[in-house]
């Protein structure tokens, strides 16, 4: 089974050094991709149908063929790295991060040149201090040996690339919110359309892309499309990060073929339930997703498949529920969480969140009424999707409307005993 | 103001360092109060008005981007900080335990600083160290898979 992202990185805290890259075949796609057009570089992501790894799966190659190209679009162009890892259970980014950080900066590279970006930045969070130092690292290498500057590799391509590293707030996960946090300003989102692609950073076309998703490029453009579609085992191409976290044997992150089913991911990698623990839940890729039960185990986790039962890919970071821990009491973490990070912009969001949590508290502390269920019912299409001018609220109505589904006996048990039954 | 609160030459040029960079001066508002945390641990209301005035904007201006990120501290904190991992995966696996270890050990609640200022108590949203959780950060230092019995070594490290 190939790992192309995850092949070289070692275990021992290090990264991969410019030299170590390049004995490992680092930046002979970029020097490929700098003989063709740039289009022709865009053509070949699109036809691998690198699906965006941040969470939303949009087709990196569609992205980069709708930058406005030619002399008459006005620049200087951006493009930018998503690092802004801070989806609650995601921790995936942060290996690609810390441990080949030449790897991100080659595919950012040659992002920028097959949308001609003038400038890019890497959006990384502060949590992740040793990928700040790797990268910094990195980037001055990557300087010092020409493939940052000016005539890029001996070609006419002139990059600039700095390191932004964050001050906080989930927000700026969002990619409108992480271009005013970019500005300067306060990490609201933006209005859509116009999508960044259009008017971003400064009002100029720019690109963002998930670290993950960016990773993937140097081997897409060095090994061709055809190899990446076959990586899989499902229609859509390439390799995934999959981790998981809760009480499971081996909580822990794996690179397997995309496509690969629940159950494999939780019984052979994670090494199944801890003894005492039975599986009761799952949410499949970070907070913002549904959760699925015993009957979706064989699903292959893939974009479309985990769509069509009702839940979202995500970031394939899985975070376990077992029978010991109260569904009402991980929604409830889940929605203190969403509430604190509102950036308060609409409505619905600002309002509808703490609300939400307020009524979670209640139903925990056994003073919860079943007129509650249906307020949170209400709450759930209150911040569906176009109702807010982000994906953080519909997002954080996932768990809590999925668990209201699945759960919904063990909601009625807080209110009945007057108490939670996990207490 | 006294003098003392003032914004050094150091840190003043530092701030012009950035927003020659950026079209608009504001555009360093958010790397001109990391520069001021960086000196001072925190950034006063003197050190807001200054800021106001070397990038053309309001106090209030500048108040409204201090406040919105949480890693901005517009109260004094203590030597070493403390940001224990309060999200879903470190609920699962048990962090509050460890808060309570902490609040009791420290004598301190959530937002609250130690009166030898050695150590302030704050949460944080997920570390993205979820396969080693529960997990919290001091200063810059992760510390993964915590039990209640690690919390008195750990915080020997920071004098």
């Amino acid at each position: 089974m190939e790992r192309p992202l995850t092949q070289h990185i070692k275990n021992d805290g290090t990264w991969l050094t410019l030299k170590e890259y390049e004995a490992a075949g680092g930046y002979r796609a970029l020097k490929k991709a700098l003989q063709l057009p740039p289009a022709a570089v865009t053509q070949i992501v699109k036809d691998a149908d690198l699906k965006g790894r941040g969470g939303a799966g949009f087709p990196a190659g569609k992205k980069w063929e709708m930058m406005p190209m030619g002399k008459e679009t006005p620049g200087p162009k951006y493009f930018i790295a998503n690092g802004d890892e801070m989806e609650p259970g995601s921790f995936k980014d942060r290996l690609l991060l810390e441990g080949n950080p030449h790897q991100l900066i080659e595919g950012l590279i040659i992002g920028s040149y097959a949308t001609q970006a003038r400038f890019s930045y890497i959006f990384l969070r502060w949590a992740y201090h040793l990928a700040a130092k790797a990268l910094t690292e990195c980037i001055r290498e990557a300087y010092e040996a020409g493939y940052l500057g000016a005539h890029i590799a001996g070609s006419d391509y002139q990059l600039d690339l700095s390191l932004h590293i964050s001050v906080g707030r989930y927000m700026c996960g969002e990619e409108t919110a992480l271009l005013n946090a970019l500005e300067g300003k306060r990490a609201n989102p933006r209005a859509k359309p116009p999508y960044p692609i259009v008017s971003g950073l400064f009002g100029k076309p720019t690109v963002v892309n998930n670290v993950e998703t960016l990773s993937n490029v140097p081997h897409i453009i060095a090994n061709g499309a055809d190899w990446f579609l076959h990586l899989s085992k499902t229609g859509e191409g390439g390799t995934k990060l999959y981790g998981a976290s809760g009480r499971v044997k081996r909580p822990g992150l794996w690179e397997l073929p995309l496509g690969t089913s629940l159950r494999e991911i939780l019984e052979e990698h994670a090494g199944g339930m801890q003894d005492g623990y039975q599986f009761k839940g799952v949410l499949p890729g970070g907070g913002s997703t549904d959760f699925l039960t015993p009957e979706h185990l064989d699903v292959p986790m893939d974009f479309a498949s985990v769509m069509k039962i009702g839940s979202r890919l995500g970031t394939g970071t899985l975070i376990v529920l077992d029978d010991k821990t109260c569904p009402v009491g991980m929604v409830r973490n889940l929605e203190h969480f969403f509430a604190q990070e509102s950036c308060g912009w609409c409505t619905p969001c600002r309002e509808g969140l703490p609300w939400t949590a307020k009524l979670l508290d209640a139903l925990e502390a056994g003073k919860g009424k079943m007129e509650d269920l249906d307020i949170l019912a209400f709450q759930v299409d209150y911040m569906a999707p176009g109702n807010t001018f982000c994906a953080l609220a519909p997002g954080a109505m996932e768990p809590l409307q999925s668990a209201l589904h699945h759960f919904k006996e063990d909601f009625e048990r807080h209110i009945h005993e007057h108490k939670c039954p996990w207490n | 103001m006294t003098t003392e609160e003032k914004l050094t030459i150091a840190e003043k040029l530092e701030i012009l360092d950035i927003y020659k960079n950026f079209p608009q001066k504001s555009t360093a508002c958010m790397e001109g109060l990391k520069v001021i945390q960086k000196y001072r641990r925190w950034v006063s209301d003197a050190a807001v008005k200054e800021l106001g005035e070397l990038l053309d904007m309001s106090p209030a201006a500048v108040d409204s981007i201090a406040t919105y990120y949480n890693l901005i501290f517009r109260r004094p904190v203590g030597r070493h900080i403390i940001f224990v991992c309060n999200s879903v995966s470190c609920w699962i696996m048990g962090y509050e335990p460890i808060v309570s270890c902490l609040k009791t050990r420290l004598s301190i609640d959530y937002g609250q600083t130690t009166g030898d200022d050695r150590f302030t108590l704050l949460s944080i949203p997920c570390l993205g160290t979820c396969d080693h959780a529960p997990a919290m950060i001091i200063n810059e230092d992760l510390h993964r898979d915590l039990t209640t019995e690690k919390i008195e070594p750990i915080l020997n490290q920071y004098v």
